[in-house]
């Protein structure tokens, strides 16, 4: 089902929303710069003024905001208004050292509930349907911004939050939810658990899967709407920005609507920061329009994605997001050679249905030279008799993979289950001994 | 004339066969037979259990990757040239055989004789015209 939440934002004019966003910038740049003093340390050591913004365009003259100045500023020294307007705090684990805090107003958490709101009930999802939500709930933005979203539709949800997979499914048969938010790899996980427990994930009354909080690829969506014959939309978000929902799939599935009349979104080229045209990779930069508790002006996500700027056939004219292809966090130079773990992904969704899409690197380094190992668990029931068998696969799988990443690697695989850490949690995609 | 056997599927690191064991134990399985064929990354734990069909389901559980194959077995006396006979037939017929494990008791007249071959029914069909004994 293609419908549209707020047609007023969502399908606004290219002018109407040059004129939104320049009126917001100008305001937001306002009071960033008279109540977050770093951030005005900064834009008076690039010699520019909020009298310098005067429409959307002038976006390129502010300097950007990185992770690392939130951390340098924590806990709460990136907030814009006093604590008693905050009601809320979020906060993401980095993978060193401090949380990322964000603070939220209520306004804030009104905005955010709709973006999440606007992209649950664009495909289909309203006051009839039941949410069941596996993301973590706590700091963690996945729960509670999916579960703000579906209380604003007046949906039923359920806050199963992660973790208990027997529980899950059990509630899952039970509750009849048409709907399920969780990360993409816990969706094949939980799948795999079902079977495992001799049930038909295809049986259960889900129609709608909302997957995120880490990169996904088309491959990955076909094996999930395959086991649960659902439609599976990508949803993306970061606690700096808001949380999920700053970006979500329309019925056509064809790159996530940014919700731009609140989040002003731009690639740059990640060496030296200039602005790129659509269409082209880059890094993703958030500039938050609305935001009252910590806005962020031009903050550098790392994340590895081109905008599509076409018009949608749903009806919105809102920018879109094409799907993520990684992080430049987690690119890992090899032999000389730039590998992002999901290419990795990728030759694994579409290498043998006896391997899975779990999988880690261990790079070392011998004699001055990079030897990547790729630890690949092989799926629920596949097994072997015979050596030749497993060596067969094994040359396969070398064979896909060193097609999509261009470097030579050697391939072990391993038991099922053997790098699920925790239920549902991000895998640890790399480990690297060379340092 | 054919023998039920589970592989299980091991990532070659310390402990994994006393993992195995741990498992069969717990679920009160006798093992009766088994070996392991290795390569620098991985094993193939090749066993034959008092109960397979449980044996399996309480592998896969415990997250061991677990498959279940039929062997041709047979009985050769146990002295030399027995076993010898057999593997001509074989070799006479061009059956190819992917694998082949032995066991016998101690003070036992008789060996066990299991293997895994490229075309079974040609092989029992050969065992029975020739009347060797079955297991």
């Amino acid at each position: 089902m293609n419908r549209i939440l707020n047609k007023k934002y969502e399908c606004m004019s290219r002018d109407g929303k040059f004129a939104l966003q320049s009126e917001r910038l100008i305001d937001v740049v306002q009071r960033v710069y008279n109540n977050v003093s770093w951030y005005r340390q900064k834009m008076d050591k690039a010699g520019v003024k909020p009298e310098d913004i005067k429409d959307i365009r002038d976006i390129t003259k502010l300097p950007f905001t990185e992770k690392r100045d939130l951390r340098e500023n924590y806990p709460f020294g990136s907030f814009a208004t006093p604590n008693r307007d905050i009601v809320r705090v979020h906060a993401s684990s980095g993978t060193s050292g401090k949380l990322t805090v964000v603070g939220y107003t209520k306004n804030d958490l009104e905005s955010w509930a709709e973006c999440c709101a606007r992209g649950l009930y664009g495909v289909g999802v309203d006051e009839d349907s039941i949410i069941h939500i596996a993301y973590g709930y706590g700091l963690f933005t996945g729960g509670l911004g999916m579960h703000y979203g579906g209380e604003y539709l007046g949906a039923t949800v359920v806050p199963v939050s992660s973790g208990n997979t027997p529980r899950q499914l059990m509630l899952l048969e039970d509750f009849k939810a048409d709907t399920i938010c969780c990360t993409p790899s816990y969706a094949i996980f939980l799948a795999e658990e079902a079977k495992k427990a001799e049930k038909d994930p295809k049986k259960l009354s889900l129609k709608y899967g909302f997957f995120g909080a880490e990169p996904w690829t088309d491959a990955m969506r076909k094996r999930i709407e395959n086991a649960y014959s659902i439609k599976a939309y990508d949803i993306y978000g970061l606690s700096e920005i808001t949380g999920p929902g700053v970006a979500t799939e329309c019925f056509f599935q064809c790159g996530s609507h940014i919700q731009d009349d609140m989040f002003y979104p731009e690639i740059v080229d990640p060496e030296n920061g200039n602005q790129l045209p659509a269409e082209t990779q880059g890094e993703l930069v958030f500039t938050t329009l609305l935001k009252e508790g910590m806005p962020l002006i031009r903050y550098r996500t790392k994340d590895v994605c081109a905008l599509i700027d076409k018009p949608c056939e749903c009806g919105r004219t809102s920018v879109r997001l094409r799907k993520i292809t990684g992080r430049y966090d987690d690119m890992i130079i090899v032999k000389g050679v730039n590998v992002f773990p999901s290419q990795i992904e990728t030759a694994l969704l579409n290498c043998d249905e006896r391997v899975t899409p779990n999988f880690r690197v261990i790079l070392d380094r011998v004699n001055n030279l990079d030897i990547m190992d790729i630890e690949i668990e092989l799926a629920t029931g596949v097994a072997f008799d015979e050596v030749r068998e497993i060596e067969k696969l094994t040359a396969k799988v070398v064979n896909r993979i060193s097609s999509e990443i261009g470097v030579a690697s050697n391939i072990k695989l391993v038991s099922s289950g053997k790098l699920l850490t925790k239920e549902g949690e991000k895998i640890k995609r790399v480990i690297d001994n060379r340092k | 004339m054919l023998v039920n056997q589970i592989a299980v599927f091991l990532e070659n690191r310390s402990g994994r066969i006393c993992e195995f064991a741990k498992v069969l134990k717990d679920a009160n399985i006798n093992i009766q037979t088994m070996n392991i064929a290795d390569t620098a990354e991985y094993g193939i734990l090749r066993a034959i259990t008092s109960d397979n069909v449980k044996a399996i389901q309480v592998l896969k559980e415990n997250g061991f990757n677990t498959a279940s194959t039929d062997l041709i077995g047979f009985k050769v006396a146990d002295k030399p040239g027995e076993m010898y006979k057999v593997l001509q037939m074989f070799e006479d017929e061009n059956i190819n055989i992917s694998y082949l494990y032995s066991y016998a008791e101690i003070g036992s007249k008789q060996a066990c004789i299991l293997l895994k071959v490229d075309c079974p029914d040609t092989a029992i069909q050969l065992l029975q015209k020739n009347n060797v004994e079955s297991i």
